[in-house]
């Protein structure tokens, strides 16, 4: 039997960052330039690598427990859902999540900025999403730090998330950001993508209902990954 | 019809992404001794000025030496799945922006149509400097089956289709495992054949 799977659909214009974005300098010399290959998806994209069986490990879920002591800064929940484009709920799938601490600085070699690191702060957890795409970390707010891509530059406070979906082509890294920061209308990486619309999806909303009383501020944000393309045979 | 959602934009992994992802053993997918000739692959990334990129992330994902992928919509029931191999793998640049993995070199699998592709690897890269990752594949070098595979013949600039072949080096001892290069080039006269998908 011929197996002819049915392919991912591509992106709207506008709704994803182009690889060359020159106020992003770091672009400059890594995106390519010939343009890319367009290739009809065969198995070898609609399928990927399967994670609700526990492969990739524990769930990793409180990074305020993960010391000694409790770390400083604003105690936050992040949880929503994996989506697909038509709402479905992507079940059983890793989610990565890394970030600075509250003082804007990352626990890696790398980060020299002139702030505190916090002992009791790494800043990294994962969790594979429930039957209803639902995940949730507890976590402290980080905060915003400079970079060196142009003068006084500064990144809005955020939270990288990696995820994979059901498939090799549905991966997703991204980052999510805070509604009503000022940095955001100055970030090249948030503004990359043109359309305002999607760039909304980058932002979590304050969610009062998931804030726990004398406790923790809640944040709710959804990711939706590339879905499944209509075939011709759906009523339309 | 709802209205459909507007995936989430892709961002920069950035360079403190080993935070989250770094997972060292990763980049061995032979850990559970799969079935398979063991081969190792080996490579680095390159910037437009041919400088190293020490700060990306390649993942892989292929199929196991049978040709069938571990994942439910693979529908070749006639071949076996094996147990012992997942197919994915991930690993980090060092330094230099070397990167190495080991795994089993991959059988064909069907292509769309009657087609059958020849083995590969399909690969993303994420880096600092990459708002979105890039796809491409990696095949094998004086493989038969390439001259039938609908990518690479479809690609008419033999120094393009070159950068999709990964090229046996040396003369491996007996009982150790063939090496592989395959360097991903992001940008310049030797760009690597990226991937829309």
């Amino acid at each position: 039997m011929a197996s002819e799977p049915l392919p991912y659909a591509r992106p709207r214009p506008g709704t994803q960052p182009p690889v060359l974005y020159p106020d992003y300098a770091s672009t400059q010399k890594r995106a390519p330039k010939r343009a890319p290959l367009r290739l009809e998806h065969t198995l070898s994209e609609t399928t990927g690598p399967v994670f609700e069986d526990g492969w990739a490990g524990p769930d990793s879920t409180d990074l305020t427990r993960q010391h000694k002591g409790a770390p400083l800064g604003e105690r936050m929940i992040l949880a929503g859902r994996v989506l697909d484009e038509d709402g479905r709920p992507v079940a059983g799938t890793l989610v990565e999540l890394w970030q600075c601490n509250s003082a804007g600085r990352y626990h890696h070699p790398v980060d020299q900025h002139d702030a505190p690191l916090d002992p009791n702060f790494t800043g990294a957890g994962q969790a594979v999403t429930n039957t209803a795409g639902e995940y949730r970390f507890l976590t402290i707010k980080p905060g915003a730090y400079p970079w060196r891509n142009s003068p006084n530059a500064w990144r809005p406070a955020h939270i990288h998330l990696a995820v994979f979906g059901p498939a090799f082509v549905t991966r997703l890294n991204t980052q999510m950001y805070f509604p009503g920061d000022p940095l955001l209308a100055y970030d090249p990486i948030f503004q990359s993508t043109a359309d305002a619309q999607a760039r909304e999806r980058l932002i979590a909303q304050y969610d009062p209902a998931l804030s726990e009383p004398e406790w923790a501020l809640g944040y709710r944000w959804d990711m939706v990954l590339r879905g499944r393309h209509a075939t011709p045979l759906d009523p339309a | 019809m709802a209205a459909k959602l507007i995936p989430t934009p892709s961002q920069t992994v950035g360079p403190f992404f080993s935070l989250g992802l770094d997972r060292p053993e990763w980049n061995d997918l032979t850990r559970g001794h799969p079935q398979g000739e063991r081969i190792v692959i080996e490579g680095r990334v390159l910037d437009g000025d041919g400088a190293p990129v020490p700060d990306a992330v390649v993942e892989i994902w292929q199929a196991n030496a049978a040709g069938r992928y571990a994942h439910p919509e693979d529908p070749q029931t006639d071949k076996p799945l094996d147990p012992n191999f997942r197919g994915f793998g991930r690993v980090a640049t060092d330094a230099e922006g070397r990167f190495r993995f080991t795994t089993v070199k991959p059988g064909p699998v069907p292509g769309r149509g009657n087609s059958l592709q020849a083995p590969h690897i399909n690969v993303l890269l994420l880096s600092r400097g990459l708002l979105i990752h890039l796809h491409t594949r990696i095949y094998f070098d004086g493989e038969p089956a390439n001259a039938a595979d609908p990518l690479l013949s479809s690609i008419e600039d033999p120094k393009v289709r070159g950068t999709l072949l990964a090229r046996r080096e040396g003369s491996s001892q007996s009982g150790s495992p063939a090496h592989y290069r395959f360097d991903i080039v992001m940008q310049g006269d030797n760009e690597t054949a990226f991937l829309d998908l």
